[in-house]
């Protein structure tokens, strides 16, 4: 059972091209996850058929102020000042709040209680042969954080039981929601591309993605675009390319029009077939590299 | 009013006024009677992630004053000002601590019904 997700430093590289026809050509059960919930698209290249949604929500204090005492135990508790008070009086602020549950917990008085903050939608359901999950923020909803971790719970549930492998679709960036989105995944691929733009980025991804000590591979997008600093730089740091997608007009319209680029040509259907496999092996090394250290 | 609270860049009255609330350096904290100073650091609200400006309001809050001087204050801190009874006069940056106090005693600081900044 494994789990790879499709990342990169920069936005536009090409995560969900790449995740979509690497769904398309998935040799076994698989589970397509959009995690990318602060702008999910993965939907509009696997076009799946919706079969269920629900609202998900974040723990908030609600203060029974009849109770509270204004003892302060839980506005110096909280780090995040959601909860906050101010003399005889006690705020809160449920769109600052992380949920951790720690106000309830610390409250002596027992005056507050869990209230809901909305943070977005769960959908699941299926496209072709390939299972569908994925979230979508609330529109005004700062954190993505939370909502994707409980993506990632039903994903780990589904999984469980249906024995799918999964591919994430994971947003862009090096920041907390990218690296939530790959931090449970045995592989990890680095979509790029051979602009400066591309590798700057992909070696801050690099830098970010790297203690995770999950196995990671380069995938670059537009070959034959820009220069050749994206090879030198992944030559550099020992991270093997597993595939390239040429520069290629009936590719970025195959992209424009909603479609799974390996549908294109046996050419470039091979090319993901090629990128399956190199991932498998992957996987494969880094289980056998950690059973030789068990 | 006895006491007002200026954000403020230094500990006194002829430093320069910190435009920003939450993240001020500090409050000089003024007596409008006999110009009397006290300076309370900001610096654990500057490192906070998030809602700085909430923990600033806590201790503006805790030091009496009746009203806050400073140069933007945004929305979670005006109710949490407001909250605790602090009124607030904004849009006074770009000049010293004791010119902002100055104008405040000869009644020239209008007293803010809403933040001037968004969160």
């Amino acid at each position: 059972m494994m789990i790879v997700s499709v990342a990169s430093g920069k936005g536009g590289t090409g995560k969900t091209t790449v995740a979509a026809s690497l769904a398309s050509v998935w040799d076994g059960a698989l589970l397509g996850v959009d995690l990318d919930v602060e702008e999910p698209n993965l939907h509009l290249f696997l076009h799946p058929t919706i079969e269920g949604s629900e609202l998900a929500y974040l723990t908030v204090p609600t203060v029974d102020e009849a109770k509270c005492t204004y003892c302060g135990a839980c506005s110096d508790l909280c780090q995040f000042a959601a909860i906050s008070v101010m003399g005889q009086v006690i705020l809160t602020f449920p769109e600052m709040c992380h949920g951790c549950g720690g106000c309830i917990a610390v409250c002596p008085e027992k005056a507050i209680s869990p209230g809901q903050r909305e943070l977005g939608e769960i959908s699941w359901g299926v496209a072709g042969g390939v299972g569908f999950l994925a979230g979508r923020l609330r529109v005004g909803e700062a954190m993505s954080p939370p909502l994707m971790r409980r993506v990632k719970a039903r994903l780990e549930q589904r999984l469980a039981t249906t024995g799918e492998e999964a591919i994430i679709d994971a947003p862009p960036g090096v920041s907390c929601p990218a690296v939530n989105a790959v931090m449970d995944s045995d592989v990890i691929l680095l979509v790029t591309e051979p602009t400066p733009f591309g590798v700057y980025d992909f070696k801050l991804a690099w830098e970010a993605f790297t203690p995770l000590g999950k196995p990671l591979g380069a995938v670059i997008n537009r070959a034959g675009l820009g220069n050749d600093a994206i090879y030198r730089c992944c030559q550099e740091k020992g991270l093997p390319i597993l595939a390239e997608i040429p520069y290629d007009r009936a590719i970025a319209e195959a992209y424009a029009r909603g479609r799974i680029i390996a549908d294109l040509s046996p050419g470039v259907k091979e090319t993901f077939v090629t990128l399956r496999d190199k991932i498998r092996d992957l996987a494969k090394t880094s289980q056998l590299r950690e059973a030789a250290h068990a | 009013m006895r006491t007002i609270a200026v954000t403020s860049e230094g500990p006194t009255l002829d430093d320069q006024v910190d435009p920003r609330f939450g993240r001020a350096a500090g409050f000089v904290v003024v007596d409008l009677e006999t110009m009397d100073t006290k300076y309370i650091d900001n610096g654990q609200s500057q490192v906070m992630a998030q809602g700085a400006g909430i923990q600033a309001a806590g201790l503006v809050a805790r030091a009496g004053v009746g009203c806050l001087l400073s140069g933007y204050v945004g929305p979670k801190a005006f109710k949490a000002l407001s909250a605790a009874g602090v009124k607030v006069g904004q849009n006074l940056e770009g000049l010293t601590v004791r010119q902002a106090v100055e104008r405040f005693k000869r009644g020239e600081v209008e007293i803010a019904q809403a933040a001037n900044r968004d969160g």
